[in-house]
């Protein structure tokens, strides 16, 4: 299946020197780091979402106005309630002082109202609304709003930056396959007279696509692999502000799969580049007797 | 005597140009020697290129070791290509391959294994007064080297059909007999060989060569010796 790959000293040398000068390799190279900067901060996205999405998947919060006078009873039937898991009551008191930090003191001022609130985790399927009927028997402004309600727009905006990168990935791959195509194209000219000599003695057309899929698929592996390591550099350069981010939100980094995926990216495009460079070559010499 | 190629009513034009090959009947017998003649400008590359499958005809039909190629997909074409050996007029030699590479082309295209290859390129190079030439390359050679380099490489494969365009063009006198004997050692050796020339003495001093004249794109044959024998001559009826 690779024999293509091996082959003799003296059949290395029908297409001439080597084509290191030649632009394919920077070309692969550039891409592939591109591809890989776009796919790893991809990746880092949707692990934000994920890790994002489960912490609220499940939470809520009683908001109860009006002082929380009567959030000791609250949160005891909140706590009784079934499929409650976790629960955390926040006073009015607290919540003015954590106010505190970006009002000042307009934060205690009676003329602004802050509720209290019952924060609490609830396993998965329970039914939230009789607790909020019987929040309201206790407290009849009280009202349950839903995190994963709150968020929502910020999860939106990051899945729609997850498909724009994947989008990314995508086209830089289409143009990366477009370049090998021109490099094929190019290198079928240059060697146009060793094609012609070469099927006047009787060589097939997939003898003489071997050759440049050959020459194609070192030029893409030496690129992308170039590409690939120079992209990794800069990612663990970031990984400490990757760290700081991760804290943001909850820990999200990329994870051993991630790194798999980022991994087989160089040799994903190499595989591209050499069958685009096959299909390029054997439609081209199709043109000829 | 079972026919090499066969050509009926064969033309070719190139373009929309006027027909630089017409009417076409003849047929080359297996073993023979001929000597392909004619003006400048009347039809021997052309001819020689139908022979060696680098071109199809416009109309007519050829066959070649017995098989119909004129309309045959381009797949089936290279079998049949390396049973011919071509020289042609320019060489057509790969600049960056050495003299050795050149000759062992033919070689490795069909298939041949790495250790059968370099000792009878270097005795075919031997042959044809080069073996100390086996590493030069095309451009460091003269004129009358590309054309034995090129010679040796139509001929390693022990082609069934030889077709050589002005082979002894750049050569002395000397040499020019020395390859016209090789091309004679292969044609008793069963291989059909068409010469494009126009050195009258060659054709003379080859004993038992046929002679092909072409004139204005057509086979000048009154006496029909070069036609198929079921069809009948030109212009008898």
């Amino acid at each position: 299946m690779l024999g293509w790959l091996f082959v003799s000293p003296p059949e290395r040398r029908l297409l001439g020197a080597s084509s290191r000068r030649a632009p394919t390799p920077w070309v692969i190279a550039i891409m592939t780091f591109t591809i890989m900067l776009i796919a790893a901060t991809g990746l880092a996205l949707a692990n934000t979402a994920s890790v994002l999405s489960s912490a609220i998947e499940a939470r809520f919060a009683l908001e109860v106005p009006g002082g929380g006078a009567k959030l000791d009873q609250l949160s005891a039937m909140v706590r009784s309630s079934p499929g409650v898991t976790t629960i955390e009551a926040v006073s009015e008191q607290d919540m003015r002082r954590t106010l505190e930090r970006w009002l000042g003191s307009a934060a205690a001022s009676r003329d602004l109202p802050v509720p209290a609130l019952i924060n609490f985790d609830v396993s998965p399927g329970t039914d939230i609304k009789p607790i909020e009927t019987r929040a309201r028997t206790i407290e009849p402004a009280s009202r349950i709003v839903s995190h994963r309600d709150s968020v929502a727009p910020l999860l939106r905006s990051l899945t729609l930056l997850q498909v724009v990168a994947f989008g990314l990935v995508l086209l830089l791959s289409a143009a990366a396959a477009a370049a090998v195509v021109l490099a094929a194209r190019g290198a079928l000219d240059t060697h146009r007279f060793t094609i012609e000599v070469m099927h006047g003695i009787g060589a097939t057309d997939l003898q003489v696509t071997h050759l440049f899929q050959r020459k194609i698929a070192i030029d893409a592996f030496i690129g992308s692999i170039a590409g690939g390591a120079a992209a990794a550099i800069v990612l663990l350069l970031l990984a400490g502000g990757a760290a700081f981010a991760g804290e943001l939100t909850g820990g999200a980094t990329l994870g051993a799969w991630d790194f798999l995926i980022l991994a087989l990216l160089p040799l994903a495009l190499t595989a591209l580049a050499t069958w685009v460079a096959r299909m390029a070559v054997l439609r081209a010499l199709r043109d000829a007797l | 005597m079972a026919a090499v190629a066969e050509f009926d009513s064969v033309g070719l034009r190139y373009g929309t140009g006027a027909e630089v090959l017409r009417d076409l009947d003849f047929r080359l017998r297996a073993g023979a020697f001929y000597f392909l003649t004619g003006a400048s400008g009347a039809g021997k590359t052309s001819l020689l290129k139908l022979l060696y499958l680098a071109q199809r005809p416009t109309r007519g039909r050829i066959r070649l070791f017995g098989e119909e190629l004129t309309e045959a997909p381009r797949e089936a074409m290279p079998p049949f290509r390396r049973r011919i050996g071509v020289v042609f007029q320019d060489f057509r030699l790969i600049r960056h391959l050495s003299a050795l590479d050149n000759v062992a082309l033919p070689l490795r295209v069909a298939g041949a294994r790495e250790e059968d290859i370099e000792g009878p390129v270097r005795e075919m190079l031997a042959w044809v007064g080069l073996a100390d030439r086996a590493s030069a390359r095309p451009p460091t050679l003269s004129g009358g080297e590309q054309q034995r380099v090129a010679i040796a490489r139509a001929v390693i494969n022990r082609p069934e059909l030889l077709v050589a365009d002005e082979p002894t063009g750049n050569v002395d006198a000397e040499m020019a007999n020395r390859l016209m004997g090789l091309f004679t050692a292969l044609n008793r050796l069963g291989t059909t060989v068409v010469v494009a020339t126009h050195d009258m003495s060659l054709i003379e001093a080859t004993a038992g060569a046929q002679l092909i004249r072409l004139d204005n794109g057509t086979i000048d044959d009154p006496a029909g010796a070069l036609r198929t024998p079921s069809r009948p001559a030109r212009g008898d009826g």
